[in-house]
This record gives C-alpha cells, sequence and structure tokens, in this order.
C-alpha cells in the first residue's frame, strides 16, 4: 500500500490551510457571550468562528485525544494550566478572560427572597446544580450549599446536569424548581430574565477564575483571543454579567 | 472492585431494564396482537411509530420527554392532577423513557411471531369452541414463545446500554436514576479510566452472555421443533 499512503500525504500536504476558520471549544456557561463575540469578530475581522460547546472536563478530555479546536475557552484555570503543563498550547497563550458569578435562578417570581428561606426550609422538589466534578459551576456551587450546611441534606433532592447548559435547562423546564446557574445565563443587555434569582456573594465560593488558551497558532486564532481582550469585546463579556479581570 | 456509587448504579441498570421490560410485554403484546391480525389502515402509521426509536437518536427522545414528563408537560401534569410529582428525574419518568426507546425492541419480534403463525392454528381452535381468549393464551402465545424469548431478551439488551434518553432526563442522582451508561460517561470525564473500563467490560460482558443465551436457546428451540 506505499502508493495509498504516498498519496495521501501529499493530499494532507497540498490541502490549503484554512486561515480564516477558527475553531473554539467553549465551556457551555460562556456559549451565549461567545455566539455574539464571534458575530461581532466576524462582521469585523471577515474570519468565520466554528463554536463546540461542552463541559470543561469534557471538552479537555477531547482536546487531550487530538480534537481539532484552535481556541479552549474553559470554565476554570485548573484545565487550561493542567495543558500549558503538558505543552499542549501555544505557548504564553493561557489569560483569564472572564470571571464567573453564580446565580441561585428560578424561573417562579416569588421562590427566591432576600433571605433564601426556601433553600433553608428544603421547601422544593427539585435543586439542579452542574456535576461538581467536572463542571466548575458545579463544584462553586457544592461550595456554596456546604458552606450553608445543607449539602448532605439535600443529596436527594439535587439534581446534576452534565454541564451548566443542561443545568439551566433543567430548571428553564420547570423540571427543577432553581438552580444555580451562571449568570451569564440568566442575565443579558443589564437585566435579569424574568423570575426570581439571588447573587451569591463572591465570599461564598473560591472566585470561577475562567482562562482560555491558544492551541493552534493560526493568525484567526490570535485575531480572535485579541479581540476578547479590546475594549468591544470585554464591554461585551461584562455585559452578560462576567467580571473581568482589571490585573490583565 | 466496584465502588458503591458504581453497585447502586448496576443494581438501578439491571431493574430499570427487568420493570421496562415487564411494561413493555403488557403493553406491547397486545399491541403486537393487533399490528399482525389487523387489516386497518392505522397499521402502517402505527409501525412507523413503533420503529420511531430505532432511527431517532435518543437526544431527541429525551428532549421531548423531558418537556413531556415536566409540571406543564402532557404526562407530568396528568401525574400531577393526580396527586404526584412531575415525573423528570425519578425512576418512574426512567421507566416512561425506556419503555418509549426500546419499544421496537419488544414489539416487532412479537409481531412477527404472530404473523408467522398464520391464521391456520386459531381457527382450529376456534372450530373446537376456544373463547378468543383462550385461544391466544393457550394457542398463539406458545406458538409465538420464540419471539417472546428474543423480545424479553432484546428489550433488556436494549435498555442496559440505555444513555442520551436517560442523560436528558435522569438528572443523575446517585442510587436514584444514575445507571451504568451515565457512571461510566462520569468517570470518563473525571479522567478515571480504571473505573469506567471496569464498568465498560462488565456491560460489555453482560450484553454479549445475554445475547449469547438467545441465540443458544433459539438454536435448541429451532432444532427440537423444525
Amino acid at each position: 500500500m506505499p502508493k495509498l499512503s504516498s498519496a495521501t500525504l501529499l493530499l494532507c500536504v497540498s490541502m490549503p490551510a484554512l486561515a480564516d476558520e477558527v475553531r473554539v471549544a467553549v465551556a457551555a456557561n460562556f456559549l451565549d457571550a461567545i455566539t455574539t463575540l464571534s458575530e461581532q469578530f466576524e462582521r469585523q475581522s471577515g474570519h468565520t468562528v466554528l463554536i463546540s460547546s461542552g463541559s470543561t472536563g469534557k471538552l479537555y478530555a477531547q482536546i487531550k485525544n487530538g480534537a481539532p479546536f484552535d481556541v479552549f475557552l474553559a470554565a476554570d484555570e485548573a484545565r487550561p494550566a493542567l495543558l500549558e503543563h503538558e505543552a499542549a498550547i501555544v505557548p504564553g497563550s493561557r489569560f483569564t478572560y472572564a470571571l464567573g458569578t453564580l446565580v441561585l435562578w428560578s424561573p417562579d417570581r416569588g421562590l427566591i427572597d432576600a433571605e433564601q428561606s426556601v433553600l433553608n426550609n428544603g421547601d422544593f422538589r427539585f435543586l439542579a446544580i452542574a456535576n461538581p466534578a467536572t463542571a466548575p459551576y458545579g463544584r462553586a456551587a457544592q461550595e456554596v450549599l456546604t458552606g450553608m450546611g445543607l449539602w448532605e441534606r439535600f443529596s436527594k433532592k439535587m439534581v446534576r446536569g452534565e454541564n451548566i447548559g443542561q443545568t439551566y435547562q433543567y430548571v428553564y423546564s420547570r423540571n427543577a424548581d432553581l438552580g444555580f446557574v451562571a449568570k451569564s445565563q440568566v442575565f443579558s443587555q443589564g437585566q435579569f430574565a424574568d423570575g426570581s434569582w439571588w447573587e451569591v456573594p463572591a465570599d461564598r465560593y473560591a472566585p470561577i477564575v475562567q482562562q482560555a488558551v491558544q492551541l493552534r497558532d493560526t493568525p484567526a486564532a490570535t485575531a480572535l483571543l485579541d479581540y476578547l481582550r479590546s475594549p468591544a469585546g470585554l464591554a461585551v463579556i461584562q455585559a452578560y454579567g462576567y467580571g473581568t479581570d482589571a490585573a490583565q | 472492585m466496584l465502588a458503591p456509587q458504581d453497585m447502586a448504579a448496576l443494581g438501578l441498570t439491571l431493574r430499570l431494564a427487568g420493570v421496562t421490560v415487564l411494561v413493555l410485554l403488557v403493553l406491547g403484546t397486545p399491541l403486537a396482537w393487533w399490528l399482525s391480525q389487523t387489516q386497518s389502515r392505522l397499521k402502517t402509521v402505527i409501525e412507523a411509530v413503533v420503529a420511531l426509536p430505532l432511527v431517532l437518536p435518543p437526544t431527541v427522545l429525551g428532549f421531548y420527554l423531558l418537556l413531556a414528563l415536566g409540571p406543564h408537560g402532557v404526562i407530568g401534569g396528568l401525574s400531577m392532577a393526580l396527586g404526584g410529582g412531575s415525573l423528570a428525574f425519578t425512576f418512574t419518568g426512567l421507566v416512561i423513557g425506556s419503555a418509549f426507546y426500546s419499544l421496537p425492541f419488544v414489539v416487532q419480534p412479537l409481531q412477527g411471531a404472530f404473523e408467522a403463525m398464520g391464521r391456520r392454528p386459531l381457527e382450529v381452535a376456534a372450530t373446537l369452541g376456544a373463547s378468543p381468549l383462550d385461544r391466544f393464551l393457550t394457542v398463539a402465545v406458545p406458538l409465538a414463545r420464540r419471539g417472546f424469548l428474543t423480545a424479553i431478551v432484546l428489550g433488556f439488551a436494549h435498555t442496559l446500554g440505555e444513555f442520551g434518553v436517560v442523560l436528558m432526563l435522569g438528572g443523575n442522582i446517585p442510587g436514584a436514576t444514575q445507571v451504568i451508561s451515565i457512571a461510566i460517561y462520569d468517570h470518563v470525564e473525571m479522567l478515571q479510566y480504571d473505573q469506567a473500563h471496569t464498568l465498560s467490560a462488565l456491560l460489555l460482558v453482560l450484553s454479549f452472555s445475554i445475547l449469547m443465551a438467545v441465540y443458544a436457546l433459539n438454536r435448541r428451540f429451532s432444532v427440537v421443533h423444525p
């Protein structure tokens, strides 16, 4: 079969690099934001953005196994740091693009009050969280509930979404009464969605530091990451309810 | 060997598969019988509906079921009206989902067996004065036993490996809705490949043994009753 393999090799070498396409793996919580960002970026740069969303844990495993992404926008700093440690990224490309905020949200207007009585009374059937083992927002939710002394008590009432997107879906479809979701999912253009919510104080959980890494050194990927750090990009990220790292 | 949570997932999966098969036998047998006997124009429509889970992605089924089982959905709303809760994230909800998911695997072998029987044996039984129910139970069911065996085994084995539907409407509650396929998925996500291997191998061996058994039994039947 040497003929075939050399022909294949030739084909691979002679394929033009799609320099104007950038493939982004994004943690589910940032999907809405990156969609808006991409639209603006595409208009401005002429590049095309292809978005794949999932849980940070799964995306990491896929990247480790050769998934063809140029940029990884994670929901934590652990997995990007791990990729950097494994020399799987463009050196020096890891940075914090957003700071996540955890919100307890319900589509019911009267359910969540300022004292979180609904939590303290356990007055609900199901509480949705993201899977703490794989999703950073789930880990944060676990920290908050543990801090309130409720983690053990709710073990039978908690439903775990595979990622924060599915967690939101559980609450939105009212299969779960309330859930810990990302602020970005229930907040846009400076407005909370209908329902009731409690923005969890930042001191109740370790900061959700969301980091980006560049996996392949293409001009389009570099341009996209630069756009995320530009004033225009930062404004969109903040409009979705994220903090941005002032230290950069 | 297996962590308690994995044991719970295994037990839950076997229970889910067992209950689902029972439910499908009760509902699927009359349906398969009707399909095998009817001249109605509805037959093709019903047959297509029964076969849908073979071609639809489980996520589609799971998504519609999540909406239907919720408090505002058809099934969930009915359950609430009857004093129960909504059904997503419960074992009952998983049984309903699995019943849809494994429907063709039970109905089709039964329908095939009933059709293969032809009308003759029942006509003979009728001449001898057997009532319709008597005819069905004493003539049709024994003659269709290979169909029943295939239906039970395929329905069970198919439910064992269910993933997409449960992922959509299970909520991943350990001991309540966390089935073995979800447990494997979680282990892979957490990079716990050893546990993932153990569970996967277990499922593989189990599924293979079940299928081997049914083919062996089927062969025996055909040798004994040519």
